[in-house]
């Protein structure tokens, strides 16, 4: 072997090495959320399939679409992402529209189903698969549970210095706007002021910001004893240990998030595709979905194989009464979303 | 151009090319994308400097800026302050069979995660953690409280992790200096302060430089560890650069303020150039 063939022989192992992600038959490439990488969610496909599924996880719709521009054609199978972000998904072409036979779309709670969203000239898109609140999380051995049934505890100085800030300006902004009764058609750049002075406010009495880890190591460890913005993906995998770890969603109302899962137009594998969008909607996956070990949230399929203690945890009675009193996210367009951002890092930086 | 010179230049094309593709290339991109502009979701690809005058104009922004300079400023003093009587002795007064157990155990901090360091130092200044609950117990405090969640305690983890970075480059130019310098001052009559201050100290200076210019370099661009400990209290660099990316994709308005930052530290460097003489370490 000549010194150049050995050259050539350890570049092209080295450039397979980093080459871009090609699914096999046996592979499905999945760019999703934390919840999707838990053992104990994935293994059943895994093993009824007899196939590996490579989980990509992103925080932020923003990190997945430069990933996605950074990507070939194939390289993606799944995409899990914001329930509100389908149509500029759909618009920028990612997915592919999905056949509605075998899906069980009717079991899905009513009120989450979103078809505004996820169905865009008659085509169905994306499914929504685990939804959530942004509300309040708190240690009901240190405040008063009624107080919390009230947005405005958030602002007031009653738990100065005890409360965490869940560090995302969407649905933050939403929280605030829904507080001051400002949320019924939306927000406007007119609101921006009021709901700036209320986040100052929020700032003076809180004692951290943080993102999802941060804030729940916080009110575990006793440093806050309120989560504003949270909701039980940051309180139902603490009551486990501590049941005085509660959420509600105030009288005024709360924030719905939602996660919707679609396949790739350009999908390499589409038929494995397909088969895990089938299994994460069963009632089996919903059960495991809603309770990765990441965190939790209400499965999007009303009839999911929860325990009844895993569904007390998620307060499985009061979802009629908590998705009628609550708004999906409003999702500004991008100029507005710059004003959000300005507002938010002002008050971060307060 | 002699063979001597050619072979020169062989020898040399790997660490060129590995600068080009993992520094020049990126750079440029990085300075290209920072004169671009975001318009809605649309990347504009005409040449202005909008994205500097929107840092400029902003003054939480300019805050994140002051905050990372002032919170790594006193990181860097206190690291010196603590890593420089740990190598003197490690130095001069460990005997040298036990200055390797000492050097180990100096790195043993760089075996474990920097993520799990800082969420480890979350939990001993949390509310309910060792130091309040010490404090407590020993009568100091009340009632516990939070020393987790500010700047201070994002201080207490960076020094913790470059005291000892730190340690290890003045040790490495303190053991250089030859013991017959200090035997000559006090030969010559100087007291063991004086040989320190006029001899050991200013030959030690290039060791201090050139750790507290890393030091300087790491701790402005880190963002996990003001995450972690600084409970987003006041911004720095890092975190404000990553809230351009995270929801919205403003590359060109992250890469402006990430040039922002390369210069400062540019700044820092030329200013520090003439300490920083890399043989002597």
């Amino acid at each position: 072997m000549t010194l150049w063939t050995r050259t050539f022989g350890i570049a092209a192992v080295f450039l397979a090495g980093i080459a871009p992600l090609h699914a096999a038959d046996d592979e499905l490439n999945a760019l999703v959320w934390c919840d999707h990488s838990d053992p104990a969610f994935l293994e059943p496909f895994e093993e009824e399939h007899g196939v590996t599924v490579n989980i990509k996880e992103y925080e932020g719709t923003g990190v997945a679409l430069a990933l996605l521009e950074q990507s070939q054609p194939g390289d993606w199978d799944v995409f899990v992402v914001d329930g509100v972000d389908v149509p500029r998904i759909v618009e920028a072409g990612y997915l592919a529209p999905l056949d509605r036979e075998g899906l069980p779309l009717d079991d899905i709670f009513p009120g989450i189903r979103d078809s505004e969203i996820h169905e865009i000239d008659g085509e169905l898109y994306a499914v929504p698969e685990k939804f959530g609140y942004n509300t309040i999380s708190y240690n009901a051995s240190k405040v008063n549970a009624d107080d919390m049934r009230d947005i405005a505890v958030l602002w007031g100085d009653a738990y100065s210095g005890r409360i965490a800030i869940y560090d995302y300006y969407i649905p933050l902004i939403n929280l605030v706007a829904i507080g001051l009764g400002l949320r019924e058609d939306g927000i406007t750049a007119d609101e921006l002021p009021a709901i700036r002075e209320h986040l100052l406010k929020m700032k003076e009495h809180s004692a951290m910001a943080g993102d999802v880890v941060s804030v729940q190591t916080a009110l575990a460890t006793g440093d806050v004893d309120i989560i504003a913005g949270g909701g039980e993906w940051a309180t139902a995998v603490l009551m486990a240990e501590d049941p005085d770890m509660e959420w509600v969603n105030p009288d005024q109302g709360g924030v719905r998030w939602s996660q919707s899962i679609g396949v790739f137009r350009d999908a390499g594998n589409p038929e494995l595709a397909r088969k895990f969008v089938e299994y994460v909607l069963n009632p089996e996956g919903q059960a495991r979905l809603a309770t990765s070990s990441c965190y939790w949230a209400m499965p999007s399929n009303s009839k999911a194989a929860l325990t009844d203690e895993e569904k007390s945890m998620l307060r499985w009675d009061e979802q009629e009464t908590f998705i009628a009193n609550s708004w999906p996210y409003f999702i500004p367009d991008p100029e507005l979303d710059a004003m959000f951002l300005d507002i938010w890092t002002e008050m971060l930086q307060h | 151009m002699n063979r001597r010179g050619l072979a020169g230049w062989v020898l040399l094309a790997p660490a060129l090319l590995w600068v080009m593709a993992f520094f020049v290339v990126p750079f440029a991109v990085m300075a290209l994308y920072s004169v671009w502009r975001r318009e809605g979701t649309q990347l504009v690809r005409e040449p202005s400097l909008v994205n500097y005058e929107t840092f400029l104009d902003k003054s939480y922004l300019l805050d994140a800026l002051f905050n990372s300079l002032e919170i790594t400023a006193i990181t860097v003093v206190l690291s010196v302050l603590f890593a420089y009587p740990l190598a003197y002795i490690l130095a001069f007064l460990v005997p040298r069979r036990w200055q390797r157990l000492g050097l180990i155990l100096a790195i043993l901090p760089f075996w474990t995660s920097y993520l799990v360091r800082s969420y480890s130092w979350l939990l001993v200044l949390s509310e309910n953690g060792v130091i309040s609950q010490t404090l407590v117990t020993l009568g100091l405090l009340s009632e516990t409280m939070s020393f987790a969640n500010s700047n201070g305690a994002t201080v207490l983890g960076f020094v913790h992790f470059f005291t000892m970075l730190l340690a290890l480059t003045i040790y490495a130019n303190l053991v250089q200096i030859s013991p017959n310098y200090r035997r000559a001052a006090e030969d010559l009559g100087a007291s063991r302060l004086q040989s320190f201050i006029h001899v050991v100290l200013p030959l030690s200076l290039p060791g201090i430089m050139i750790g507290a210019f890393i030091t300087f370099v790491l701790a402005i661009g880190d963002y996990v560890t003001p995450q972690i400990l600084g409970g987003n209290r006041e911004l720095v660099m890092p975190q404000a650069i990553l809230l351009q990316v995270q929801r919205r994709a403003d590359f060109p308005m992250a890469s402006a303020m990430s040039l922002v930052l390369m210069l400062v530290i540019s700044a820092v460097f030329l200013a520090s150039a003439r300490w920083l003489k890399m043989d002597r370490v």
